[in-house]
């Protein structure tokens, strides 16, 4: 038998948005917390999104959006992963998200958002707490 | 500078402080272990005429105006004309920016800049399924050339300059603005702008990117060529170092990447055929000023020495003109915090005190809100006043280069042109720019300072106010907010114009497009003749997607 599993985290970059800069630290502070880490790279789909998580058999992905795209784009991920009966990975997020906004998303199923400022080690404490291995 | 002698009596007057330092420290230490610039770079606690001794004044720093231009690139300087007041700014579609652009040029802005939403800037149209979500949030929509006549309606082209901040279709967007300017009855010959053009640092840093490195350079080229016969008053490219800073990079790989690119602009220009005189000139530059003040007026003081020495040594060019480095500066963004958002204000201030004495061409200064949205009507004035404030008020304008002869400003210098050179030589042995892009070199160097800094921040090894310290609640600000009207207006105009455009025509310019996009021939004529028809911007890309193929993210991180 194998250890337990570890932690298996997609970080996304939905949209045409260009900035990874914070995508791409989180995906370098969650792997050396010890989770396995998967990055889409740059400019992906909802659709390939929810393709790239169900493939890579993921237990959370992590969406990172600063372009202001993020009211479309998180529902639209949560609402496929509903459609693929996948809705048990759990979708958080992180970028320029506007106060008013994160409460609609939190509603609509997206479980945390990480604003500026977030240190690495508060998104990784909370992934420990809020995301357990699937199997 | 200083003569053997008096550098021996300097050398004795600091054995005595320093003797005279370690029996205070050993009381009262110093406040930090080490003290550092915001890139990490250790800093002394004084600087004298020994850090300086190896200066020649004329070989080094020399006058304004005059190689290597370490003073600045124009004789007078601000004394004879003040930089560039060119705030970036696009919301929504054409109407609501072109009311911007007329409010802020009400308000003493000197130069225009056009942020494009990013369908635009990746080469799709509002009507495409890339774009949903968004139009018109991260700048205007442009679809065809009827959104730029809305988007310049009222502004006489002859008698103002338009940066555009676009990439892959630069030459699409700048044939619409020829175009523009035609319809206005002003030639091409008259027009002056710059195109940002500079596709390598997108691979690096800006991530704006649709088809592989070597097609991308091939049309920069294409419009490096065609400008310098036919719109002679136009900066080619912006060769671009802010968006390489902005992902995470210090001041020095800033400084060389930059530069590096640079270097395979005219390597690339030059394999073409054109004379490095001829096109040199036009070539420009565009730097980040971040929050560490010191380091970056010895950065762009460092820039414009190394490039000096780059076009007239390594490239035999002849013309003065060739070997200025001209540049414009835009205040970090990425040192601005949501928290305690008006602080930004300072920040910015100091920023754009840097990037003034540091010699540049034209500035931005954010606003307060943009680390939420694209600047409110409120904020971007305060941006613009500060500006204001900095040429009229401080008297920091008086004097050119007023921090040379300084001795921590000329070793500073000295010491970011030595690093930068480090990077670009290495950068050489890889086979160039291209090369180390495509093997991810300068991509994994970024990431690796930006985790570092990152890490900093965590640990409170660096501090950032209001974030890792002085933490306190603010109450939210009030931010810009696109309406949806706004895109169904963009959705029903471009519908509007397909179904009014003569679409036979548009099909064979854009077969015009694809043959010359085979067989090598300058692009640019022929894209002149399909938006003058309202192609759409995703039509030309289209057809270079279909081409040359596309570039994907590698993903490095």
């Amino acid at each position: 038998m194998s250890p337990e599993r570890k932690i298996r985290i997609l970080i996304a970059k939905p949209g045409l948005d260009g900035h990874d800069r914070g995508a791409k630290i989180i995906a370098r502070g969650f792997r050396d917390a010890g989770f396995e880490v998967i990055y889409t790279g740059l400019h992906q789909t909802p659709e390939q999104i929810v393709a790239a998580a169900i493939q890579e058999d993921v237990d959370g992905i992590g969406l990172s959006i600063l372009s202001g795209a993020h009211d479309y784009i998180f529902p639209q991920v949560i609402q496929l992963l509903k459609e693929k009966e996948a809705n048990d990975i759990v979708v958080f997020g992180g970028g320029i998200i506007p106060e008013e906004d994160v409460l609609a998303l939190k509603g609509s199923g997206v479980k945390a958002l990480f604003v500026p400022g977030t240190r690495i080690e508060e998104a990784v404490k909370w992934v420990r707490e809020n995301i357990k291995p699937r199997k | 500078m200083f003569k053997e002698d008096q550098l021996k009596e300097v050398q004795k007057e600091r054995k005595k402080w320093i003797d005279d330092l370690s029996k205070i420290l050993s009381e009262t230490p110093e406040r930090l272990p080490r003290f550092t610039t915001v890139s990490d770079l250790e800093i002394k606690g004084l600087y004298t005429p020994e850090d300086t001794k190896d200066i020649d004044y004329s070989r080094d720093t020399g006058f304004p105006g005059v190689y290597p231009f370490t003073r600045g690139v124009q004789p007078s300087m601000y004394r004879g004309r003040l930089w560039t007041m060119r705030m970036f700014s696009g919301l929504g579609g054409p109407e609501e920016t072109n009311k911007r652009f007329h409010y802020l040029l009400n308000h003493g802005e000197t130069g225009l800049s056009i942020a494009f939403h990013y369908p635009t800037l990746m080469g799709y149209d509002s009507d495409s399924p890339n774009a949903r979500g968004e139009i018109g949030k991260c700048g205007v929509a442009v679809d065809t050339l009827k959104d730029m006549e809305i988007l310049f309606e009222g502004i006489p082209l002859d008698r103002v300059t338009t940066s555009m901040t676009i990439n892959p279709p630069a030459s699409i967007l700048l044939a619409m603005y020829i175009m523009v300017a035609e319809k206005q009855g002003v030639s091409k010959k008259e027009i002056g702008g710059t195109i940002q053009n500079d596709m390598l640092k997108e691979f690096i840093a800006q991530k704006t990117f649709m088809l592989p490195p070597r097609p991308s350079l091939r049309i920069i080229v294409d419009t490096i060529e065609y400008c310098t016969k036919e719109v002679p008053r136009w900066n080619t490219i912006s060769i671009s170092g802010y968006h390489i800073r902005e992902a995470g990079s210090t001041a020095i790989q800033e400084l060389a990447f930059t530069l590096a690119d640079g270097i395979a602009y005219v390597e690339a220009s030059m394999e073409r055929g054109l004379d490095v005189d001829d096109f040199a000139p036009r070539l420009s530059f565009f730097f980040d000023s971040h929050i560490d003040f010191f380091e970056e007026i010895a950065k762009f003081r460092a820039a414009r020495r190394i490039w000096a020495k780059v076009m007239r040594e390594r490239f035999m060019a002849k013309k003065p003109r060739s070997w200025m480095l001209r540049f414009h500066t835009q205040t970090a963004g990425c040192s601005l915090t949501a928290q305690q958002p008006f602080n930004n204000v300072v920040r910015t201030a100091y920023e754009g005190l840097a990037a003034v004495l540091g010699g540049t061409q034209s500035l931005h200064t954010n606003s307060l809100d943009e680390t939420y949205a694209i600047p409110t009507e409120e904020a971007v004035t305060i941006a613009l006043r500060t500006q204001q404030i900095l040429a009229e008020e401080t008297g920091v304008a008086n004097t050119i280069d007023p921090l040379a002869g300084s001795y921590f400003m000329e070793a500073l210098t000295n010491q970011m042109e030595e690093k930068a050179w480090e990077y670009i030589h290495k950068i050489d042995e890889m086979g160039g720019m291209v090369k180390a892009v495509e093997r991810g070199y300068p991509q994994m160097e970024i990431a690796d300072a930006a985790y570092r800094f990152q890490k900093q921040i965590d640990t409170d090894e660096k501090t950032i106010v209001g974030v890792n310290k002085y933490v306190t609640d603010h109450p939210p600000i009030t931010i810009w907010r696109m309406s949806r009207e706004i895109e169904e207006r963009q959705l029903k105009r471009l519908q509007n114009v397909k179904g009014s455009r003569n679409n036979a025509k548009v099909k064979d310019c854009l077969a015009e497009i694809k043959k010359a996009s085979l067989d090598g021939g300058n692009l640019m004529p022929h894209i002149i003749h399909a938006v003058r028809e309202y192609a759409t911007i995703q039509e030309i890309c289209d057809v270079w997607r279909e081409v040359f193929g596309r570039y994907t993210d590698p993903g490095y991180f």
